[in-house]
């Protein structure tokens, strides 16, 4: 009972500490194909293939070229060919597709496709990209189809689209400043690097119907897009997703589930499985994205902010996937939690040769706070302030507007206040302090702020029914990949029915065809719109419940309660049904019955949300805001230049911890990813474009040991009104401001800023002897 | 013993106490064995390069990397020499309401799962080894894991819980 605000197990834990969890690999039919892709070796070259000789190996079924496929596809602007098409546009691009009996057959098939290159020049940073005369990833960009406007392509260059803000008079912003900063930042692309790699599985029926499983966090998404790109009906499209290893972002993208379904379409329906090898994983699907940044704000003498500009270069590789998205949720909340009156932000999404991107944990956020905090110290710096002041002084708050001039309130915002407050308490102590002969104790501390940016129609839904004990099934549209989101919206259930938690039972895998549709499990919102879809269920639910008991009980619905698996009469609970006895259908001792099965319907769409405006950016791009406080304190040897994070403090309002537990275990562990991330993560490339570290021995994410000895997460709750007992989104957040608090930590130690990451030993012994040189 | 052009034959293996007749060819890992032929999928492919532990099952008590290893080095003749001793494969599926497993639903040790089998028979193993380890040995054994939801704390504590426990019950009667 009382389930909100219990730390309940998740209910599939069990099955996951005795091997029959089951993800997508786990669950392969006898019959089943397998596909195995060949990929580019080249970055950017034209392309001719030689298949045949593959085609007639042993246990080969049939092999795919990009000449077999007239598709572009895409989530925003249609660019990408599933397998490539006269030529390759990053290293590691499909370009074949084997299909075999089995899996050696297929690799060793895969092996003996020949693929001649004709090398293009590679365009492999940002720079070259909007350099004059750049060589062009997309020759034919201004032909592309809009799929989800709004997307502004440049024709004729690598940029495929730019969003802005504008908002207040920038000249006079700066007129107001007596005191400017400016810095430049690159960050490279990051690797979701979920554990279990992506994979699908498709099979055409003789009735027509598609039957897809895979690893997805979008199944409806998939669902309709196959019907789109290959004229289906949607309803023919079946996609299950069973549990999710681990996802970050990086499974919203739909790739694979494409390239099965052609597979399974070249041998007659059959089903084809394609697994993504580690390295596929990393170079073949897409990454998240990169950026490179200038910055430059303004401040008043007293240090209230007056002007913001920026401009974001977003390497979204080959193609855009979801990065004009990410880049508009970039310009959202361009400035922070902080009130500027005059911006300017430019956001452009630049084509290069590098691996794909689309969404990554924070969709945008982990890099933007990386540099409006980093210029916050800055300017902090400039004017001899305490950054924690600073940053107190320009807090946003409720009154004040976004930069797409969204009015906020106490319920949409949460108290940024709280949060810095406590954790400058928690971090208490000297920015760097000596602490031995050759080690230096540091701090650093930045604040994060983030909306969901989701599509102003995206829905959910949720289904309530009924078994003849009583207990209740709860289906919903949402993926379980360790977020815990089939847990919480049992907790929902059950506390508004007044079940034990274990009296509500969960389909854990998705099937579109039965379960309710939810947009995609992203951007930390099941708990709003899947729970809000269950409140309406379980209130539909109730009063079907209550008109039943009210015929049985003799009285009107409104006199009636529920609770603990029964109606009863709120004036006297001893008199009542049970929900066994009337959930299907009240049956009299004459054996004559009334009622029938209960159904309890409920659904969710956003509400007053707004694409923004082309031109100034304004509009409504989410229902509300997660806000918190992180820092670091660091151990720095001033002789090697290593350094570890010792301690690690995140506050975060979280609105009302629905599971204390599961909170605070999912804010820990993205504030390991997070450290990850400003420590030793970054996808790099040789100089014709290569893909030099796509695997977990080079891509190094945290191991046991580097993580910090402290964790210390702390929950403010001020709640959303209009959310699922007051919860905030919380599970991208705790990565969000960490690269920023080891930078910050990190300039304090060295005393020289960082703009950069990953901040490795290596690339710190650069920046002081580049430091030097130009002393 | 009929072996085909492929070099596929059939041997048995030892796998959770059970002898299991497969089917397999000289080059299969231990992990496609487990998976494909005894559909025992505990065991995780996460990188098939042994970087990163999720297909980790126990040889003789020790743990290992399966994707590292070779099905036919587990193999054993249909009439085994005298004295012989089959190699003992234990997967994640042969834990049943052990400790490791309690403490890593109290911890919270995992979110998604997948890494989850991996890491439990590493620390079965570990508490088998090296009952006494110190936190410093708890860790450098975790190290050869990787878990990418978790922040590691909750892994060492349900791994340290368990090596606590253990000293601490009283000896078999």
């Amino acid at each position: 009972m009382n389930a909100v605000g219990h730390s309940v197990a998740r209910k599939e834990a069990p099955n996951k500490v005795t091997g029959r969890a089951r993800y997508c690999a786990d669950i392969t039919p006898a019959g089943t194909l397998t596909a195995a892709l060949v990929v580019s070796r080249h970055a950017h070259a034209r392309i001719r293939l030689e298949v045949d000789h593959a085609r007639h190996m042993p246990g080969v079924v049939a092999v795919l070229t990009g000449q077999d496929v007239s598709l572009l596809c895409g989530e925003v602007l249609e660019d990408r060919p599933p397998l490539a098409v006269g030529k390759v546009r990053y290293w590691g691009e499909p370009v074949a597709l084997v299909i075999a009996h089995g899996e050696a057959e297929a690799k060793r098939a895969a092996r003996a496709v020949r693929v001649d290159y004709q090398p293009l020049p590679v365009v492999n940073t940002v720079e070259d990209a909007i350099a004059a005369g750049a060589a062009l990833v997309h020759e034919r960009l201004g032909q592309y189809k809009r799929a989800q406007p709004p997307v502004v392509p440049q024709a004729q260059s690598n940029i495929a689209d730019h969003a802005k803000i504008r908002c207040g008079d920038a000249a006079e912003g700066w007129r107001n400043s007596a005191a400017t900063v400016s810095g430049h930042f690159a960050l490279p692309q990051v690797e979701h690097a979920a554990v279990e790699t992506r994979c699908a599985r498709a099979e055409i029926l003789h009735d027509g119907r598609v039957l897809v499983q895979s690893t997805t966090q979008a199944p409806f998404e998939v669902q309709k897009l196959l019907a789109r790109y290959f004229h289906l009906q949607q309803g023919q499209v079946i996609v299950t997703v069973p549990l999710v290893g681990g996802a970050f972002g990086g499974k919203a993208a739909v790739q694979l589930e494409i390239l099965a379904y052609l597979a399974s379409r070249a041998v007659n329906g059959r089903p084809v499985q394609l697994v993504n090898s580690r390295e596929e994983d990393m170079a073949t699907s897409p990454v998240g994205v990169g950026l490179v940044a200038d910055v430059k704000l303004g401040a008043s003498a007293e240090g209230l902010l007056q002007a913001a500009e920026l401009t974001f270069w977003l390497d979204t590789g080959a193609y855009t996937d979801s990065t004009p998205r990410v880049a508009r949720a970039m310009c959202s909340e361009c400035t922070g939690p902080y009130r500027v009156p005059h911006i300017r932000c430019d956001a452009y999404t630049v084509y290069t040769n590098h691996t794909y991107a689309t969404a990554f944990r924070g969709f945008g956020h982990f890099p933007l706070t990386f540099v409006i905090e980093r210029t916050m110290d800055r300017l902090a710096e400039q004017l001899d302030m305490d950054p924690v002041e600073l940053r107190r002084k320009n807090l946003i708050g409720p009154g004040d507007r976004t930069p797409t001039r969204m009015a906020l309130t106490r319920s949409t915002l949460g108290d940024p206040r709280a949060c810095l407050d406590r954790a400058a308490e928690l971090l208490a102590g000297p920015a760097r302090e000596q602490t031995g002969p050759h080690t230096v104790r540091a701090r650093g501390l930045a604040l994060f702020w983030k909306t969901s940016s989701s599509p102003p129609n995206a829905i959910s839904g949720a289904i309530v029914t009924f078994n003849q004990d009583g207990s209740v099934n709860l289906s919903t549209g949402t993926v379980e990949m360790g977020a815990g989101t089939k847990t919480t919206s049992a907790q929902i259930l059950a506390e508004r029915l007044g079940l034990d938690i274990g009296q509500v039972h969960i389909h854990t895998h998705v099937n579109t065809k039965v379960d309710p549709e939810h947009w995609k499990t992203v951007a930390s919102l099941s708990t709003f719109m899947a729970g809000r879809a269950v409140l309406e269920a379980a209130e539909d639910a109730k009063a079907q419940l209550k008109s039943v008991a009210a015929i049985v009980l003799k009285c009107a619905p409104g006199d009636l309660s529920v609770a603990r698996g029964r109606i009863f009469l709120t004036a006297d609970p001893n008199i009542y049904v049970a929900f066994r006895d009337v959930a299907h259908g009240y049956t009299y001792p004459g054996g004559d019955a009334i009622g029938g099965q209960i159904v309890g319907r409920g659904s969710y769409i956003m509400r007053h949300l707004t694409l923004l405006d082309e031109e100034t950016g304004e509009g409504h791009p989410g229902p509300s805001f997660t806000v918190g406080a992180q820092g670091v304190e660091i151990d720095w040897d001033t002789r090697s230049g290593r350094y570890r994070v010792v301690r690690a403090v995140s506050v975060v309002d979280a609105g009302r911890a629905m599971n204390p537990a599961g909170a605070r275990t999912m804010l820990q562990g993205g504030m390991c990813m997070g450290i990850g991330l400003a420590t030793r993560e970054g996808v790099l490339y040789g100089r014709g474009g290569q893909r030099l570290n796509d695997q977990f021995r080079t891509y190094r994410t945290m191991r046991a040991g580097e993580q910090p000895d402290e964790y210390v997460v702390e929950l403010v709750e001020t709640p959303q009104i209009d959310a699922p007992f007051g919860a905030r989104p919380l599970g991208e957040h705790g990565l969000l401001a960490m690269p920023a608090a080891v930078a910050a930590a990190v300039s304090h130690a060295i005393g020289r800023p960082v703009s950069h990451l990953p901040i490795t030993p290596e690339s710190l012994w650069r920046l002081t002897r580049t430091a030097e040189a130009a002393r | 013993m009929a072996t085909s052009h492929t070099g596929r034959a059939e041997h048995l293996i030892t796998v959770n106490g059970e002898q299991r007749r497969v089917t397999l060819r000289p080059a299969d890992t231990l992990l496609y064995i487990l998976r494909d032929e005894l559909g025992l999928t505990g065991a995780k492919p996460g990188c098939e390069n042994g970087d990163c532990g999720a297909c980790t099952v126990l040889v003789d008590g020790v743990p290992m990397k399966s994707c590292l290893l070779l099905a036919i080095e587990f193999a054993t003749p249909e009439e085994p020499a005298a004295g012989a001793v089959p190699r003992h494969i234990e997967t994640v599926e042969s834990l049943d309401e052990t400790e490791v497993q309690r403490q890593f639903l109290d911890h919270w040790a995992f979110q998604c799962g997948y890494c989850t089998s991996g890491f439990l028979m590493l620390a079965e193993g570990l508490r088998r080894q090296r009952p006494g380890a110190s936190p410093g040995e708890v860790v450098d054994w975790l190290r050869s894991n990787i878990c990418r939801c978790t922040s590691y704390a909750e892994i060492i504590q349900a791994v340290r819980g368990t090596l606590e426990r253990e000293r601490s019950a009283p000896p078999p009667v």
